[in-house]
């Protein structure tokens, strides 16, 4: 491991510029890292976005270390289920699926209906055009937020801010990515705020995450507004991340004090965020009216972008 | 020059993986609130023991590869560390003469400082972590500090 000063320029005294000099040196060094690193963060990829995505690739076989032990352990687990289990598995898999189908039976018939009510020729597609599987790699990100690495990244085509769900709701969003491996934000950590509507009442408003892994907070709900306990929130496309209408949580509590302005709402996330071994990268169409606007799109938008492209279709907001 | 090749150079880098690994390893939540920063204790160790195997360099990536690890702002913790790691070697002969105990009292302010630090620059990058645990964690390293300082002790025979 290299220090400061090599070995020809040690002094007799000592050994090179003092450590004070030294630290004086990596502390400029830091805080000049830190401010582009902050600029990258509010002005979209800078150089240093780049040097992390290589750094990220060189700690990810560490990071697999970490996870093997875990790992290890449910591969055992899994071959040393009985026959009976699997029988019991299957059996209950099937019958999901069979549940499943007859939703979907009815559901073509209810896209079209919706269609024909909306005067859109033609029936919607899904508004979900490709999606990815990826794992989550069982390490701690940081103690105190709600992140979760998985192992799907750049070469897989993970983008920035793409959404991630799992099989029964909205998970979180890309965070960061590495070229093998992404770290999400969950809409449970205390920094993510979700765009959300009320399906039976149709308010709009956010959801906070809470730092907890089992609640999320509505603080900005007026006393008026139409919430009850289990109501359904799904995603109101409107943060432009989210598509429209996917499931993110169920409401538990509704508290109006007379004193305060806004009720304190709070819901529980649908998506098993514990215990969810499996998520889903998922990939919209790009004019689908439910989707999300392109970066074409906003660029038009944006009153001081020069070079705007012309978008193909500006995407129609859902009412 | 002579002196160099017994710096317990890979003592250093061994003992730093796996306190990077000790520091990522999933834990239940009850566990991983109190679980202090291991790097900065295997810092410190090093910082009093022997100050030139890694010089200022070795505290200071090791923080980078924490921040990565993290996904935190580049360099919050390795400015941190670097920070606790100056003072350390700055105060390492006085330091030695202590037993681990009273050096205790000494890991506890450091792990503070570092704490603060770190805190710091979240709270002026935006992403500040406002949670009582973090400042049980300054607490919990020093208690298991003179565990820590017997463990990595084992690396390399002292000078």
């Amino acid at each position: 491991m290299a220090v400061f000063g090599t070995a020809t320029s040690r002094s007799l005294s000592g050994r090179g510029p003092s450590f004070g000099f030294r630290f004086f040196c990596y502390a400029v060094l830091s805080v000049v890292l830190m401010f582009y690193d902050r600029r990258g963060q509010e002005q979209g990829r800078g150089w240093l976005d780049t040097a992390r995505y290589g750094l990220q690739a060189a700690i990810y076989p560490l990071q697999l270390a970490v996870n093997s032990p875990s790992a290890a352990w449910r591969w055992l687990e899994e071959s040393f289920t009985t026959r009976e289990t699997l029988r019991a598995e299957v059996d209950q898999l099937r019958e999901e699926l069979r549940n499943q189908q007859l939703i979907t039976l009815r559901q073509s018939a209810l896209e079209k209906e919706n269609a024909t009510l909306r005067n859109l020729n033609g029936m919607l597609p899904n508004v979900i055009d490709k999606r990815l599987v990826g794992e989550v790699i069982n390490v701690e990100v940081s103690t105190l937020r709600q992140r979760l690495l998985v192992n799907r990244g750049g070469t897989n085509g993970v983008y920035k801010s793409q959404p991630v769900v799992t099989g029964d709701g909205v998970l979180g969003q890309v965070f960061r990515i590495g070229p093998f491996s992404s770290e999400i934000i969950l809409i449970t950590d205390a920094e993510h705020a979700l765009p959300v509507q009320d399906v039976r009442s149709g308010e709009r408003t956010i959801a906070l995450g809470t730092g907890k892994s089992t609640t999320l907070e509505l603080p900005y709900v007026p006393q008026n507004k139409d919430v009850k306990v289990g109501d359904l929130l799904v995603t109101s496309g409107l943060g432009r991340v989210f598509p429209y209408g996917l499931p993110v949580a169920r409401v538990t509590k509704v508290e109006r004090d007379p004193a305060q302005p806004l009720s304190t709402i709070h819901a529980v996330p649908l998506a098993g965020i514990e215990n969810d071994r499996e998520v889903l990268f998922i990939w919209q169409f790009p004019n689908h009216p439910a989707a999300t606007p392109s970066p074409a799109a906003l660029a038009v938008e944006a009153p001081d972008a020069a070079p705007a492209a012309p978008a193909a279709a500006a995407p129609v907001k859902t009412p | 020059m002579n002196f160099a090749r017994r710096e317990p150079r890979w003592a250093v880098t061994f003992t730093l993986l796996l306190a990077l690994i000790a520091q990522v390893i999933p834990l239940p939540d009850w566990l991983s609130v109190v679980r202090p920063g291991f790097v900065a204790l295997v810092i410190i160790y090093w910082s009093i023991y022997a100050p030139h195997a890694g010089g200022i360099f070795a505290p200071w990536l090791a923080g980078i590869a924490l921040d990565v690890f993290k996904g935190e702002v580049l360099a919050q913790n390795a400015l941190a560390i670097a920070l606790v790691a100056y003072i350390t070697m700055s105060l390492h002969q006085r330091l030695r003469n202590q037993t681990l105990v009273q050096q205790s009292l000494f890991v506890f302010l450091m792990l503070s400082v570092n704490e603060v630090v770190v805190w710091g620059i979240e709270g002026w990058s935006g992403h500040s972590v406002a949670s009582p645990w973090r400042w049980i964690q300054p607490m919990v390293g020093a208690m298991l500090w003179p565990f820590i300082a017997l463990l990595v002790g084992r690396t390399h025979t002292r000078t």
